[in-house]
């Protein structure tokens, strides 16, 4: 009856409440599969990554010269996909953007998810994983401090300070929802909910602090997602090896992040639409907005990309141009162009067109996006160590093993893992940012 | 006056035998390679011997190359390193402490000369070669980072026995594994402090050279171009 309606923010407020709360409440066969399944693939992961333990760093594919693959790929992958909360969240709060409403929450907890898997990388790549806490400045019998200079320093202060500022920006504006949750309710969950809203009243006060709070945590961590991906660009750019000694990786990073967490989210909102029957609240127009800025960041990718190359080539430098030409005409010259094809050609055609871009085009490009992420890291991180400054050192045969790939398999089902958890205790939706007048109306 | 320690390798001398590579192999008590190991890329020599080719078949030069640790002033590895395993030490030399490596791997992607290697596995020595391990050196284990030393073992014990003696570390006293071995003689370890010692001489040398000098990191290794 209410498909007439073109804006979520039009419905009653009623009905929203009980759409968005809805999905909270009981286990389908269907929710019990598609979270069985994932866990599966997270156990043999789990498996690999106790094989590793257990014999030690020989189980991969990694081999001198290249000592840094999948694992380091899959670090960025997924810190690269964190960075779509910030960026819809935080940009579009401080603009004031009224879109954003019904997929702020989601987004959010994308970052928090795509961190929480994407800061294990750094352990699972060390060769002795159980001693990772060296790198913690903590206090010690042997008054050992760790080395600040260190990119990898920086990347853990970085990464820990925003998995900290996004868990609290994700928290935030789930307080008055759970506050509402927390009546007429399972008693389990009553409780949970009235523990975690702190005691939410809903008073003017409250909903005025909760502004000030969301505005100024909006500001913090869009700095702080800036500088995580900086710096994780710098712990290639500090080094002094071939095609990784770049001033402009940091800011390519950024957008390189940028652009595959948009595509993230456009996969992830595409999903709970459909298997959450959302289609009132994530509606054409969102979705037509998020391909459009997806559009923006496959050509600013395009820009970064081309102006990476085409300095060194330019350029000519002998040890650059071996990787150089081991990513444009040798070795990785098919991962190269399928990269470049997916992630500018197919975005650029199907959302560039009016009449191509729809939910199902979104979705596909969005795909291939996150493909076309995955391969652009892997690119810049295997050809420039394939081929160091002695010719005579070089190797041409890296290739993940098993151990490798099953752990790659399994953060990507511990991703779905995380979010159907999140999706069954949380409204994906923030509910109460639909209320006509939050500081009038007492909840 | 402190030491500080260098090496000069005379590429005109070397002939490519690989005594350098096997002495230290029993010196240091490094892991031996199976077949399979060494075709995925896993051996371990804290010196090579890196082979270049001139010419087309059949009229083929071979220029052979001893790289181990350049022990650089300047070295990119060490500012890399988060917890310090890997850092300088007031005689020069580049050191490595095995105990507190976690195995990021960071210092050996941002060493030009790719010296650094790792332990893969924990390592095992062919039957009965476990049996000569020298007892002056660590055996490093699985996962991580290890590289040449310039044999500080022998280092710390030619100062020992100098300073036992109530006599200054003469020229030519303390000799690496790689130096002593070398037939040809192509390889000199000394004080680059000492003007008289051979291998400050050596690195006066119109030939001397250092390996990547440009990158600004400060060898302490000299090559002796070859003579044309």
């Amino acid at each position: 009856m209410y498909r007439h309606i073109k804006q979520p923010e039009l419905l009653p407020y009623g009905k929203i409440r009980e759409d968005l709360f809805r999905p909270l409440s009981g286990l389908t066969r269907k929710y019990l599969f598609a979270i069985i399944a994932p866990i599966l693939v997270i156990l043999i992961g789990g498996y690999a990554w106790a094989t590793q333990l257990r014999y030690g760093m020989g189980v991969t594919g990694l081999q001198r010269p290249v000592f840094w693959g999948f694992y380091i790929v899959d670090f960025v992958f997924w810190i690269g996909i964190s960075h779509a909360g910030t960026l819809i969240s935080a940009i579009l709060r401080l603009t004031d953007a009224g879109w954003r409403k019904p997929i702020t929450r989601a987004a959010e907890a994308i970052t928090v998810f795509a961190l929480m898997i994407g800061g294990m990388f750094p352990i699972i790549h060390l060769g002795r994983a159980w001693y990772f806490y060296w790198l913690m400045p903590y206090p010690n019998s042997r008054l050992l401090w760790p080395n600040f200079r260190s990119p990898l320093l920086w990347d853990l202060t970085a990464i820990c300070a925003y998995v900290t500022g996004s868990v609290i920006f994700l928290y935030l504006p789930l307080i008055p929802d759970m506050a509402q949750l927390a009546e007429h309710n399972t008693p389990w969950r009553a409780k949970l909910y009235h523990v975690l809203s702190l005691g939410w009243t809903g008073s003017d006060t409250e909903w005025h602090a909760l502004e000030r709070a969301m505005k100024l945590m909006a500001g913090i961590i869009l700095a702080v997602a800036i500088s995580v991906h900086t710096i994780v660009a710098w712990d290639f750019a500090m080094a002094i090896a071939p095609m990784w000694h770049s001033t402009i990786f940091g800011p390519y990073f950024v957008v390189g992040a940028i652009f595959s967490g948009l595509a993230g989210l456009m996969i992830v909102m595409a999903a709970i639409r459909k298997l959450m029957g959302l289609e009132l609240y994530l509606t054409r127009h969102h979705f037509n907005n998020l391909a459009k800025l997806l559009l923006l960041m496959s050509i600013l990718w395009l820009y970064f990309t081309m102006a990476e190359h085409l300095t060194v080539w330019y350029g000519n430098d002998p040890s650059e141009m071996v990787v150089f030409g081991a990513r444009t005409r040798a070795r990785f010259s098919t991962l190269f162009w399928l990269m470049v094809f997916v992630n500018f050609v197919v975005p650029f055609v199907l959302l560039g067109i009016r009449r191509l871009r729809n939910i199902t085009t979104g979705v596909i490009a969005s795909v291939g996006i996150l493909f076309g992420m995955f391969l652009e890291r892997y690119i810049i991180v295997v050809p420039t160590l394939s081929n160091p400054r002695l010719p005579a050192a070089s190797s041409t045969s890296y290739a993940p093993s098993w151990v490798e790939i099953a752990i790659t398999a399994a953060t990507f089902a511990g991703m779905i893992v995380l979010y159907l958890i999140f999706s069954k205790l949380f409204p994906i939706i923030a509910v109460w940012e639909f209320k006509p007048h939050p500081h009038e109306d007492e909840i | 006056m402190a030491h500080r320690w260098g090496m000069a390798i005379d590429l005109d001398r070397c002939t490519g035998c690989e005594a350098c590579v096997a002495a230290c192999h029993a010196e240091n008590n490094i892991s031996i390679s199976t077949p399979e190991q060494a075709a995925t890329g896993r051996t371990t020599h804290w010196i090579r011997v890196d082979r270049y080719y001139e010419g087309t078949f059949p009229d083929v030069k071979v220029k052979y190359m001893p790289v181990l640790c350049q022990q650089c002033d300047e070295a990119p590895c060490e500012p890399v390193c988060p917890t310090y395993a890997t850092y300088h030490n007031p005689e020069g030399l580049n050191v490595q402490v095995y105990n507190r490596c976690v195995g990021t791997f960071y210092c050996a992607n941002n060493c030009p000369y790719t010296v650094r290697y790792f332990n893969w596995f924990d390592p095992v020595w062919p039957e009965p070669m476990q049996l000569q391990h020298n007892p002056d050196v660590a055996v490093r284990m699985a996962g991580v980072m290890e590289k040449c030393t310039f044999c500080i073992q022998r280092i710390k014990r030619g100062k020992d026995e100098a300073a036992t003696a109530g006599q200054p570390v003469a020229d030519g006293d303390i000799q690496p594994a790689c130096v002593q071995s070398c037939p040809a003689e192509a390889m000199v370890f000394g004080d680059l402090n000492d003007p008289e010692s051979k291998v400050s001489r050596m690195a006066e040398s119109s030939r001397a050279t250092r390996l990547l000098e440009e990158l600004g990191t400060k060898p302490k290794v000299f090559y002796l171009e070859r003579g044309r």
